[in-house]
């Protein structure tokens, strides 16, 4: 048979086997799609002949092993991206007005971004707080905040993700709670935690407890979730903040990939079945400016993980070896300088996104390197998605790059050494080790260096920093935020203190107690009863706090 | 022989942001002065306390939260009490120009705001070497 009639029959067999059954549940969002000028676009673009075997084992058909095209059998034909700005600030009602207007503005799903006390599982009236309540993103001390944070939108009708690690089963608690008091029952519950601690660790800072009982709290999650909660993504395993803490492409992939493969080998060694969790876990990765880079390293990612969930840990189902992610335009592409050039990055960005096959998207606003976002710039953030999406023209047939030999190239590249580093890094006995060594933090440090020693010799240009400067005036309307709110927090905390039954708060931190002592308890249950009871996000980290003690950075320079 | 300066580079608040002063701790060390970072995470207490110990000329202070008008100047009051304000504070990080005054009246001798290169922070340190060498 010769090679093109070989690939012929392979897709035919992709079209009976996978399409068809997609087709038929999801069909797409055209009969026909065409050209700006009415040219009929093809699905999926394939070789002209060339090694047919080779194509099927490294790019195969989307839906398909090794997913290197996208995870999905008709990608954004059948439905676009979820477009997803990450938002939170001030108090709850101030961010359930935000959310509010985002659905309004035709965003599809939520972000839900939490200020650091919240973040460190610390309660706005904690002294930790000072200064700090409210201001990267919204303040949740108790379930009634979450409950105004989520009034008026139906929790069976939205999706939504929560940027949020060390205390994710907390949040995770007050979230199935809210949707309890809105009878919405768990199982129709869809969403994200990120739950991703050991990138905390790495690049992000808010930890709270140790490597071994932080990794018992996800694995308590997965196996939770499985039972209880199986629509939701229970870890959205992290490249974006290496990346912003100065990694190159492939550092993020390689260090995102080894986060994945330690939760897997937790859960593996807490008894449970690899088909059981590792299709709800997820990833969330940047996008940079280097277009054609970046759409690699989304398609090398993509097949490296098929890989190794498919050979290291014999997964069988399919769902288990996809890579799923989210993408992030890149927060430290944005320059202060002329802050309007960061719409062109962000399309860029969002352009790389796309190519490479993103299942949701948040873009940056303009104003980012100057404070909060105002509504306007998230309006322009938001549109340059729909501008990608409906008038682009990329989002009509699938992976438009396969086959270039530039990108096919760098693919192949970025695939060969984020394998060396998942060697190296299984040499030094795993991740866990290879971070508390330093290891990583070293790596992306030196990046880091190497390319802002570039920017400061203009050797890498910078669009407005180190060239093209002007004279400018300081930018007007910063969003800010109310400094009196830790004091208005504080209030709210002690009025849910007042009126809550303390004797079930008690009974109820003291059961957690008991099971934090026992490994072999599973958190979960207990966290949800303390937080029906309206006991604090703090009061339930300073009971683990106390079990589990705190975790130490190791500084490395 | 010229003094060796010595600085404290310090991350108050829970920002994890260290990207920049981690550069910044780098480059200054690069540049022949003496630096000592503090990690993540620490109390305005804990900054001046180990600004005092390690005996430093300078504290530069880096937040991207948004904290920077509460903590900054509670650094100052800090290394008051240690009786140490002769130790000079400068802060960086995302910090919106019309803080900036705020910040000085503070006590906080230079703002650097996000794009600043290196050498204009070389270039305050060595405005300052003077003050410094007669203390």
């Amino acid at each position: 048979m010769s090679e093109k009639k070989k690939l012929e029959k392979a897709l035919q067999e992709w079209e009976d086997r996978v399409l068809k059954k997609t087709l038929d549940h999801f069909p797409e969002r055209r009969e026909t799609f065409t050209t700006g000028s009415g040219m009929e676009i093809e699905r999926l673009a394939l070789p002209d002949g060339g090694d047919a075997d080779r194509y099927t084992e490294k790019l195969g058909f989307p839906g398909t092993y090794p997913f290197t095209r996208g995870v999905q059998p008709t990608m954004y034909r059948g439905r676009f991206w979820t477009m997803r700005q990450y938002a939170g600030f001030g108090t709850a009602e101030e961010s359930n007005q935000r959310y509010k207007y985002l659905l309004g503005q035709g965003q599809t799903g939520l972000s839900v971004a939490f200020d650091l006390p919240t973040q460190i599982g610390y309660d706005s009236d904690d002294p930790h707080s000072v200064g700090e309540v409210g201001k990267v993103g919204v303040a949740i001390d108790t379930l009634r905040d979450m409950e105004i944070l989520f009034d008026g939108i139906p929790l069976d009708k939205v999706s939504t993700s929560m940027t949020i690690n060390a205390p994710a089963s907390v949040l995770l608690a007050f979230y199935i709670a809210v949707g309890e008091k809105q009878g919405v029952s768990r199982d129709q519950l869809r969403g994200t935690i990120q739950n991703d601690i050991l990138k905390e660790y790495i690049a992000r800072g808010t930890y709270i407890f140790p490597p071994k009982p932080s990794l018992r709290l996800i694995t308590n999650i997965f196996a939770y979730c499985a039972k209880e909660v199986p629509q939701w993504n229970t870890i959205s395993i992290s490249g974006y903040h290496i990346r912003e803490a100065g990694s190159s492409a492939a550092q993020e992939v390689a260090f995102t990939l080894a986060d994945g493969i330690a939760y897997v080998k937790a859960a593996l060694a807490a008894g449970q079945d690899v088909d059981t969790f590792a299709g709800r876990l997820s990833f969330f990765f940047n996008a940079h400016n280097d277009l054609l880079e970046e759409v690699a390293k989304f398609r090398a990612a993509r097949r490296i993980w098929a890989r190794v969930m498919k050979e290291q840990f014999g997964a069988k189902q399919q769902k288990s070896m996809m890579l799923r992610f989210h993408t992030q335009t890149g927060g430290s592409t944005l320059t202060a300088q002329q802050p309007d050039n960061n719409i062109v990055r962000v399309a860029i960005q969002t352009l790389a996104a796309v190519l490479g096959g993103t299942q949701s998207l948040h873009t940056n606003s303009r104003d980012e390197a100057l404070g909060l976002p105002t509504e306007e710039a998230v309006r322009i953030a938001l549109r340059t998605q729909q501008i990608v999406a409906h008038e682009s023209g990329v989002a009509n047939t699938i992976d438009p790059l396969a086959g270039s030999y530039f990108v096919e190239s760098l693919t192949d590249r970025i695939e060969q050494q984020v394998n060396e580093y998942l060697a190296k890094i299984e040499e030094m006995g795993g991740m866990v080790q290879a971070i508390e060594k330093g290891y990583v933090q070293k790596e992306i440090q030196d990046s880091a260096y190497r390319y802002q020693r570039e920017i400061e010799s203009a050797e890498q240009v910078v669009v407005g920093v180190n060239k093209f400067q002007i004279q400018e005036e300081a930018p007007k309307d910063i969003l800010k935020v109310d400094p009196a709110l830790r004091e208005l927090q504080s209030k709210k905390l002690a009025a849910v203190r007042a009126e809550r039954d303390q004797s079930a708060v008690d009974a109820a931190l003291a059961a957690l107690r008991a099971a934090a002592k026992d490994t072999g308890i599973n958190l979960m249950p207990h966290i949800l009863e303390a937080a029906k009871r309206y006991a604090s996000l703090g009061e339930i980290c300073n009971v683990l706090r106390d079990e589990f003690g705190e975790y130490r950075e190791s500084i490395i320079l | 022989m010229a003094k060796k300066i010595r600085i404290l580079i310090g991350k108050p608040g829970l920002d994890g942001h260290d990207r920049g002063a981690k550069y910044i701790a780098r480059a200054l060390k690069d540049a022949g002065y003496e630096v000592v970072y503090t990690g993540i995470r620490q109390s305005p207490e804990a900054i001046a306390r180990t600004a005092v110990q390690e005996d430093v000329d300078f504290v530069g202070l880096s937040l991207l939260s948004g904290a920077h008008n509460e903590l900054f100047p509670e650094v100052i009051r800090q290394l008051k009490q240690e009786k140490a304000d002769d130790i000079i504070v400068f802060g960086g990080g995302v910090i919106p120009d019309d803080d900036i005054p705020g910040l000085t009246a503070a006590g906080i001798e230079a703002v650097f705001t996000p794009g600043t290169p290196i050498k204009d922070v070389i270039a305050f340190i060595e405005a300052n070497r003077e003050r410094v060498e007669s203390k």
